[in-house]
């Protein structure tokens, strides 16, 4: 067992998905000599070469639209788009040519692709680095779309997603890229596509996602002392949800907080408040609250903090729920 | 007032005029008129009985084109996008490139995915709405029809990339290596894609081909709102060679872009080929090009027919007769009849098929979608599906 950062366990899922395919290439913006922005492809040119990790040109419609090309030949594209905010010039070629394939094709062409995305706020940085664009791409048939919280999930959830043979977009926490945790590479991991009970409690239901697990995870803690028991449920998958674990533990508190750090309206959380309440209408004892960004542009990082939901923020929509 | 300043030659001086496609740069082996005439650094390769073979595919493709738009006229296609021609930009084209190699079309090459082996039968299915392209791709060679102005061309230069990987470029063996064709318009020149895709082949080097057909119109707006200079003189800025070629000889287009596609098989990178034509038709079935361009241009162009400068060829000099012809044009009326009968048989696709092909591993959710829809369709008296 060692203790590994988020990043580092991003580099070692992805050193070991291309040791185990040499049809895995990795390709984006600054990512082989530099590592990554992030260091999250830390080393991997230099073992693997500059074909299998390509530095590309500043364009993120040609990194997509050539890993289409690239996946029609065989390969198995993983392209880092450099922060949330860039992925925009690439919306076209995600969301018309990569998730449509299969489909147009009649399942005849592949899209064995990942596009990893640093995503949400948090560390202080200019406009267009802080956004939490899942949602577009949650909305779009033919895309998976996950989401990691934590380094262990890391490791296993990029090899996953790599072996996968639909397009997934797999978004990383960048404010947890630096959080610890032990590693087991002997451990069995969960499946990709199932969400996680990761703490248990029976008066509240908080579910979150990558960076807001952490703040899920807080929270419960801080209503612990309280005597309250919450019950934290990290989703993991966006597209598809699994919500088997998050109806049982709805019916069981009767009380649901979903949490993200994008915009309200018609976030994920709105979805799931809608699934829920198709499903356990009857065990509820008040509506499904939602702890998200506003519905405004990303602030200025000096009030980013105001911004995103924090531990408070969480502890009042819970006290919101049970007194409802 | 302060005169605005002057930096270097105008552009006129350096590229020449944008429109006028009749300059020394416009390479041609087969005049208007029927007759094969020299051009210094390009040559037909092939014999008189592969130009047989090229008037019988430009025939061919003319009379897909054609039935195509009556079964739309009659109800039969939602819509179509015709190729009148452009018949030996595609032929010449698809012709050149040998069975291993790649070509990502747009939405109009119906004569180049005749060359590919693909039955126009599958172009109608996409058409008529019973599908979106039932080809197979990638056994074809030839990616289904792209519609998002452009965006293929990224695709074809990601697929080049990819051979580049395989070690199918420069080997030397004709049968190993390969190379790509990418096809794109006039008005495709303005998208993003398309330029990055040549900013991608050309610091790659990747074996691609750029097959621009310059049609010169994007449904109603002239070349001239695309371009100031010629098209073929952009490559330059992006680092590899550009040629514009007459795209109505059929010689002249398969010489060229056979040069093209070998030098990206032998290693040498990308070329851009500017077919230099013109849209003889509608920008599709839906369009009203009346409302924009002067029959004048048509007539100028009816004189430069891609197929009768063919015909011409092969009759004066005795290469083929009127039977010959007659043949050919036989097997044209025979193609229609079968494209028509298989047409109006093509049966429409049930309502439940479109969730099983949206992910190669289906979702839970998508298929308890699958099995509602399912059960409300047959919950009607009889079903319905």
């Amino acid at each position: 067992m060692t203790a590994i950062t988020l990043a580092k366990g991003l580099t070692m899922g992805l050193r070991a998905a291309m040791e185990a395919d040499p049809k895995v290439i990795i390709m984006g913006e600054d990512v082989g000599k530099l590592g990554g922005v992030f260091r999250v492809t830390d080393g991997l040119q230099k073992d693997f070469g500059e074909d299998r990790v390509i530095d590309t040109p500043l364009s993120e419609s040609g990194i997509l639209g050539t890993a289409v090309g690239l996946a029609m030949r065989g390969y198995r594209p993983v392209c880092e788009i450099q922060f949330d905010g860039f992925v925009y010039p690439a919306y076209d070629q995600i969301v018309s040519q990569v998730a449509k394939f299969h489909f147009r094709s009649r399942g005849r062409v592949k899209m064995p692709i990942v596009i990893r995305i640093p995503f949400g706020g948090g560390i202080g940085a200019v406009e267009h680095h802080s956004e939490s664009p899942e949602a577009y791409f949650a909305h779009t048939a033919g895309l998976k779309v996950v989401a990691c919280s934590n380094p262990v999930d890391a490791y296993w959830m990029i090899q996953q997603a790599i072996v996968a043979d639909d397009p997934i977009v797999f978004f990383e926490p960048k404010r947890r890229y630096w959080e610890k945790a032990e590693l087991d590479e002997q451990a069995a991991p969960d499946p990709l596509f199932s969400s996680r009970v990761v703490r248990e409690g029976s008066d509240a239901t908080v579910l979150a996602y990558g960076p807001m697990v952490k703040t899920a995870l807080q929270a419960a803690t801080a209503a612990e002392e309280e005597g309250r028991q919450l019950e934290v449920i990290d989703l993991r998958t966006l597209s598809p949800l699994d919500m088997a674990a998050v109806y049982e533990s709805a019916r069981k508190t009767g009380h649901v907080v979903v949490v993200h750090e994008a915009p309200a309206n018609l976030g994920l959380g709105s979805e799931i408040a809608a699934r829920v309440s198709e499903k356990c209408f009857y065990s509820l004892e008040a509506p499904v609250l939602r702890v998200a960004g506003f519905d405004t542009p990303y602030p200025p990082s000096r009030i980013e903090e105001e911004y995103l939901p924090d531990l408070d923020r969480v502890l009042d929509a819970v006290d919101r729920s049970l007194s409802y | 007032m302060t005169p605005s300043p002057s930096f270097g030659p105008g552009l006129k001086e350096v590229f020449g005029p944008a429109v006028e496609g009749t300059g020394p740069e416009l390479i041609q082996l087969l005049t208007p008129e029927g007759e094969r005439v020299e051009h210094p650094e390009f040559a037909f390769d092939g014999d008189d009985d592969a130009i047989l073979g090229f008037y019988r595919d430009l025939v061919m493709t003319r009379r897909i084109d054609t039935e195509a738009t009556a079964l739309q006229r009659q109800g039969e296609l939602g819509i179509w996008a015709s190729l009148l021609g452009q018949e030996a930009a595609q032929i010449g084209s698809g012709r050149a490139m040998r069975e291993q190699d790649f070509a990502f079309p747009t939405y109009r090459e119906h004569g180049v995915a005749w060359c590919r082996g693909v039955d126009p039968l599958h172009l109608l299915g996409l058409f008529r709405g019973v599908d979106q392209g039932g080809w197979d791709p990638l056994v074809d060679r030839f990616n289904l029809y792209t519609i998002v102005i452009g965006a293929q061309t990224l695709h074809a230069t990601g697929y080049a990339m990819g051979l580049q990987r395989d070690g199918v470029i420069g080997t030397g063996d004709p049968d190993r290596d390969t190379a790509v064709i990418g096809y794109f318009g006039d008005g495709a020149t303005s998208q993003g894609d398309v330029n990055e895709a040549f900013i991608w082949a050309s610091v790659f080097n990747a074996p691609v081909v750029f097959f621009c057909q310059n049609n010169q119109w994007a449904i109603s707006e002239p070349i001239e709102r695309q371009s100031k200079i010629p098209l073929y003189q952009r490559a330059l800025g992006f680092g590899f060679p550009g040629l514009r070629v007459d795209g109505n000889d059929v010689l002249a287009v398969y010489a060229v872009t056979q040069a093209a596609l070998q030098r990206a098989r032998e290693g040498s990178g990308p070329t851009f080929v500017e077919a230099y034509t013109y849209r003889m038709g509608a920008h599709t079935t839906s369009d009203d090009p009346t409302r924009y361009r002067v029959t004048g241009d048509l007539e100028h162009w009816k004189l430069k027919d891609p197929i009768e400068r063919v015909r011409a060829y092969l009759s004066r000099t005795g290469v083929a007769d009127d039977a010959y012809f007659a043949e050919v044009e036989a097997q044209a009326d025979e193609l229609a009849a079968r494209l028509r009968k298989g047409c109006l048989e093509m049966p429409d696709p049930s309502p439940l098929d479109i969730f099983d092909q949206v992910y190669e591993e289906q979702t839970p959710e998508l298929a308890a979608q699958r099995d509602s829809f399912a059960s409300y369709l047959a919950s009607f008296e009889g079903g319905s599906t």
